[in-house]
């Protein structure tokens, strides 16, 4: 089956399941190969256990200019040419520049921001309210949410945010010319310049700063490269959160019993258990995790040879019933914390953290708040996004 | 039980702190993984366990005691 093209289609009324072909493969050929948009052939990993260990393996690297890399498709093959972040690069650069920033990404630094990020969603949810109805939940408060969290993180001044907003919004979404998405890449690369700039002379409590003042100031870093990391925060974390609140809310919807746990529950470790089931259960980045071997390498019985690309399939490892039981329902007691779908190894999402709480903080409070809330269409009339880099929906119109 | 953790593998997720906040830390400079105490209780076990199974870069070891 060397010949099915990847991402593979799911099947029709089944928009939250992985596609039948990986299910299969999982099954009978747990490490084979599929076609990409390109015409290459690299491998599929879809086990739980063997996408851990390929995942956390230092002999594939995540190198782009390798030959045999398996990129997702032209315009993100033209945007890896333009601009390496941390996400291209192999051990030790990517150790260096990722332990630049993790101090930005604890645990603790996070739920510093949990109550800013409340107010957020609240002023969002509130802005919702007084406007019309029914309305497109993923313009009205999925895109906004993470918008919004990556200003103040950023320190992206209150004046600027429908500037950023904008061009992160043609940056983020399915923008089909290449050339159009390097030239809103080159926008917001400018204005993070100029930011620097700004945050040297006065800065603040935010990324921005303290790399301008640490890194920029010190003549460690230029203007440019603070930028890149800016930008790296923007792309990686907007439109993954978007599409984890909006179809996740459709998922929720569609399993009322489900829903109405988290939001009549009023229990807050509920409701980030809930978060990590969703994860695992969506698993939206069904581009998935792409490397290539550095070396011959085994995994699940089959020999994988230096030069070959390799894609771990994190959307149906976590739908592995060797690690989850019944792995097909929506159960949002399930313990699923050892979920891939944040990746695995040393190239796990920088941000992950910021995800959960902005999830606990939009699921715990977004059907509190609007108990009514429901589907303005049927679910099989939804628009999904099976060509983009993260399976969601186009719109989830909504009343309540 | 007996918990060891490898700094220069540790990766900085985190995740070892939300399952078992009582064993291990995050240095405030670099989030890199601190033990707070290298024999925790067994009640504490079941949180551990977890921790070393979800650590992205298998940075914590718990070696038979």
């Amino acid at each position: 089956m060397t010949d099915a093209l990847f991402p593979m289609p799911r099947a029709a009324g089944c928009p939250f399941d992985p596609s039948p072909e990986l299910r299969r493969r999982i099954e009978e050929e747990p490490v084979s190969q599929a076609r990409l948009w390109d015409g290459s052939t690299p491998w599929l990993v879809t086990r739980y256990a063997d996408v851990r260990a390929l995942l956390a393996d230092p002999r594939v690297s995540v190198d782009v200019a390798q030959p045999g890399f398996p990129h997702t498709n032209a315009v993100s093959k033209a945007r890896d040419a333009y601009m390496k972040t941390l996400m291209q690069m192999d051990a030790p650069e990517h150790v260096a520049q990722r332990r630049l920033l993790i101090s930005d990404f604890t645990i603790k630094r996070m739920e510093a921001l949990r109550p800013r990020i409340q107010r957020i969603v609240d002023d969002l949810i509130d802005e919702m309210l007084a406007g019309p109805n029914p309305v497109d939940l993923v313009e009205a408060f999925a895109l906004p949410v993470p918008s919004l969290v990556i200003c103040e993180l950023l320190g992206v001044p209150y004046t600027d945010r429908a500037f950023f907003h904008r061009v992160a919004r043609t940056l983020v979404m399915d923008e089909p010319d290449p050339e159009q998405a390097i030239a809103a890449s080159e926008e917001l690369n400018a204005y993070l310049e100029e930011l620097v700039d700004r945050r040297n002379a006065e800065p603040g409590d935010d990324v921005i700063s303290r790399l301008a003042v640490e890194q920029y100031r010190t003549g460690v870093m230029t203007r440019r490269e603070i930028a890149t990391i800016g930008q790296l925060l923007l792309v990686a974390g907007h439109d993954t959160t978007a599409t984890m609140i909006s179809l996740g809310t459709a998922a929720l919807l569609a399993h009322p019993d489900q829903l109405r746990q988290i939001r009549d529950g009023g229990d807050p470790a509920l409701v980030a258990n809930a978060a990590e089931e969703l994860l695992r259960y969506l698993s939206i980045t069904h581009t998935e995790a792409r490397r290539v071997a550095r070396a011959d390498i085994e995994i699940g019985g089959r020999l994988i040879r230096e030069g070959e690309g390799v894609i771990g399939v994190k959307s149906i490892a976590n739908r592995d019933p060797s690690a989850f039981p019944e792995p097909d329902t929506l159960d949002v007691r399930r313990k699923a914390r050892h979920h891939v779908a944040f990746g695995f190894g040393a190239h796990q999402c920088l941000g992950q953290s910021l995800t959960r709480v902005e999830l606990q903080v939009v699921y715990g409070t977004l059907y509190r708040r609007i108990p009514t809330l429901a589907l303005a269409v049927p679910l099989d009339e939804l628009t999904f996004k099976p060509d983009a880099i993260f399976y969601g929906v186009r719109e989830l119109p909504v009343t309540w | 039980m007996k918990v060891i953790v490898d700094q220069d593998a540790c990766i900085g997720s985190g995740q070892c702190v939300l399952s078992s906040p009582q064993v291990f830390d995050q240095r405030d400079t670099d989030g890199i993984v601190v033990l707070l105490q290298d024999s925790p209780e067994p009640g504490l076990r079941e949180a551990v366990h977890e921790a070393a199974r979800i650590c992205p870069g298998l940075a914590i070891t718990l070696p038979p005691s």
